[in-house]
């Protein structure tokens, strides 16, 4: 009896490690091979990125022990046997990397708008926050926040806009142009789907056209030709005028993105809410929308993705965000040839942004369970 | 593009005709001053955020012209498609984005070039081990050139004039050509000669390259305005001449006190001790006195910038007074 009841273990070949290994990396002799391929690569190419961002870098002082105040010191240009990245230009010019040439003394403005940049986000992220309520009242004004302290009034010395650079221009470009992108591209797709032709007929043609043509043909009708439509002494700020161009760039998109959304929603669904008496938008809001966004979030965030990195085109306007500091760095005769430095930094730093929006879209698509396959069924 | 753009130019220009930059430069308490994005040597923001480069003095020259103050200057970072644009619209008073002075610049697109603070022109630069000395010894080299740019038909007009043939590697940008060459995937690089120095400059061993003696290309550089507003072009040609001048002279940023006292009367007359040439020009009569004393003279600002301290090494070559072998000459100071 005894015997009979003892619980034989699964094969040691389909449990615990090795069988995570043979199931995942060694099914089949392709995928085996494969499998060691990439670890091969792997080996040759780790040791090396590690050697060369840290082990033999330099950060702040170079293998003498000198503080790097110029490239000539770094310990890869006084010995090329010795010595990684060199970092310290990094170090040296952080400050200008995150707020461009704010002046020094009014810089905490800048930190606080970081900080509270968290705060009115955290509502927005996270649905279980205590006093969720509260916070999104703050979200809901920091942008008047975030205008009055960035740029000055109520008190505060003004800081014209073109001192802002590196991070500073990146974010408030990124964060403004998603956030007004995404109401805009609603109402933009409700249009182009109305029944009524003239405002579908206006939707459907901005949109085109605005799709039609590339961001860059975008900023420079916002950098030059903006400015020839407002009468003469309204001196549109040169960050608004991107600003605009970059907001009507996404909203277009975003507008093509939930028009997919709401294409998906079966007619039923309208039906339904009509049948209950709702209005055109009490159906929109309350039945349709939800469920359209829903659908739509992995193309939203690729959009927004898209959006955040391509603000970096700023820079044939003249406008220096984190990539255009990286370039003027490199302009600067004390740190000519640091290039793999500084565009590894930036890469890392847009890594960062991207690849955390991309997993809270993950977690978002896993809570709202978008997989589902909602109908009429 | 070209026309469009002169268009513009005209557009804005009519719209924003207004009584003097000089007044509303004065009124504003600034100067806003087009520089480029970023270029070693003539305007990059150094370690501290703060402006620096040839160009960039000549802003500074100017703000202290006007203020006698070099901090009163705005810098706005234009590039080569958006500097005409931000000049005509008034967004800036004057470019100094080392761009070159050309006939179409200057009359069709409604600029005035009110000097020229550099004296560029294309050149080669080769590895030292291929032990050439002179362009004209390149036949058959294969030469890394930018599409679409004057570089181009420059190049091939060179080549066809020697009769020796080549073969061109196309690339886009100044950092790809940097690269090819590197690499040796082309034996010779062309642009324009303060181009080559920062390329080489950058290089890990500036010593195995070499930039050839040839220069094929007049590539004057220099400060511009909008036409018509010919009271702020003489602001801004003054300024330039004053550095040029201060240097023929002999007067520096250290010895400008001492001149003060000097019994040369073109220095009495430049210090504004003698005469009243600010008042001409509607600035205080001192303001060539404060340009040497801030910025320096022209030389001061060379060698600071470009000149062979630092890691770019440009000789004076064309850029030395004309009473030393170069073309540097400004009009008497009278």
């Amino acid at each position: 009896m005894n015997e009979m009841n003892e619980v034989r273990k699964p094969p040691v070949a389909t449990t615990g490690i090795i069988g995570w290994l043979r199931i995942n990396l060694f099914f089949n002799w392709t995928n085996s091979l494969i499998t060691l391929f990439v670890i091969y690569c792997l080996y040759q190419f780790i040791p090396w990125i590690l050697d060369w961002t840290i082990i033999s870098a330099d950060f702040k002082y170079n293998y003498l022990g000198e503080q790097i105040t110029n490239q000539e010191m770094c310990s890869r240009n006084l010995d090329p046997e010795n010595g990684g990245a060199c970092w310290a230009v990094i170090y040296v010019r952080f400050y200008q990397f995150i707020y461009g040439f704010y002046p020094k003394v009014e810089v905490w403005r800048v930190n606080l708008a970081y900080v509270m940049l968290a705060f009115a986000l955290l509502p927005l992220l996270y649905a279980k926050l205590p006093y969720r309520k509260y916070f999104l009242y703050f979200t809901y004004i920091f942008p008047v926040i975030a205008y009055f302290l960035l740029n000055g009034g109520l008190g505060f010395t003004e800081v014209s806009t073109n001192k802002w650079g590196g991070l500073l221009v990146t974010l408030v470009l990124g964060c403004t142009g998603i956030a007004l992108a995404f109401p805009i591209g609603i109402m933009l797709a409700l249009g182009r789907r109305s029944k009524l032709p003239v405002i579908s007929m206006m939707c459907t043609l901005f949109i085109e056209f605005i799709r039609g043509v590339p961001l860059i043909t975008l900023l420079f009708f916002g950098m030059v030709m903006l400015p020839l439509f407002l009468p003469e002494g309204i001196d549109m700020d040169g960050l608004v005028r991107v600003l605009v161009a970059v907001t009507l760039f996404q909203s277009a998109y975003m507008a093509e993105v939930i028009r997919g959304g709401l294409q998906a929603i079966p007619p039923g669904q309208y039906e339904a809410a009509k049948s209950l008496g709702m209005s055109y938008w009490r159906m929109n809001l309350l039945i349709i929308l939800p469920q359209a966004i829903r659908i739509s979030i992995p193309p939203i965030v690729n959009t927004s993705i898209g959006l955040f990195k391509d603000t970096t085109l700023v820079i044939i306007v003249g406008i220096l965000d984190l990539l255009g500091i990286g370039r003027g760095t490199l302009a600067d005769t004390n740190w000519l040839g640091l290039s793999y430095e500084i565009y590894f930094f930036v890469s890392l730093v847009f890594f960062i942004f991207t690849f955390g929006m991309s997993r809270y879209s993950l977690y978002l698509e896993k809570k709202l369970k978008t997989g589902i396959n909602m109908g009429a069924d | 593009m070209k026309k469009l753009l002169s268009i513009f130019a005209v557009v804005a220009f009519a719209f924003s005709a207004h009584a003097g930059t000089l007044d509303d430069v004065k009124n504003r308490g600034f100067l806003k001053c087009g520089v480029t994005t970023g270029l070693a040597g003539f305007a990059a923001p150094d370690d501290s955020g703060e402006w620096a480069g040839l160009d960039a003095d000549m802003c500074r020259a100017v703000a202290v012209a006007v203020f006698g103050d070099r901090s009163k200057v705005e810098f706005i970072t234009t590039t080569g498609k958006s500097r005409f644009p931000t000049l005509a619209s008034g967004e800036v008073d004057m470019l100094a984005r080392n761009t070159t002075w050309t006939i179409s610049r200057d009359v069709n697109l409604g600029f005035e070039f009110v000097g020229v603070n550099f004296y560029d022109g294309q050149g080669f630069m080769v590895p030292s081990a291929l032990g050439v000395s002179s362009a004209t010894e390149l036949d058959g080299a294969t030469v890394c050139i930018q599409t679409g740019t004057t570089t181009e038909l420059n190049l091939a007009d060179f080549f066809r004039l020697n009769g020796i043939s080549y073969e061109a590697l196309p690339i886009e940008t100044n950092d790809e050509g940097k690269e090819n060459l590197f690499a040796g995937r082309c034996d010779v690089y062309t642009t324009d000669a303060s181009g080559l120095s920062s390329t080489r400059a950058a290089a890990s061993n500036p010593d195995k390259w070499v930039v050839l003696p040839e220069i094929i290309s007049k590539e004057p550089l220099g400060p511009l305005v909008r036409h018509g507003d010919h009271q702020w072009g003489d602001v801004v040609r003054w300024s330039l001449n004053a550095m040029i001048i201060a240097e023929e002279l002999g007067i520096t940023s250290e010895n400008v006190d001492a001149q003060t006292s000097s019994n040369v009367p073109e220095v009495l007359r430049l210090l504004g001790v003698e005469g009243n040439y600010g008042e001409m020009l509607e600035l205080s009569n001192d303001w060539a006195y404060q340009i040497i004393k801030q910025i320096g003279n022209y030389s001061e600002s060379y060698e600071a910038n470009v000149g062979p301290d630092t890691p770019l090494e440009i000789a004076r070559g064309l850029n030395a007074l004309w009473t030393q072998g170069g073309i540097l000459y400004a009009p008497p100071f009278r």
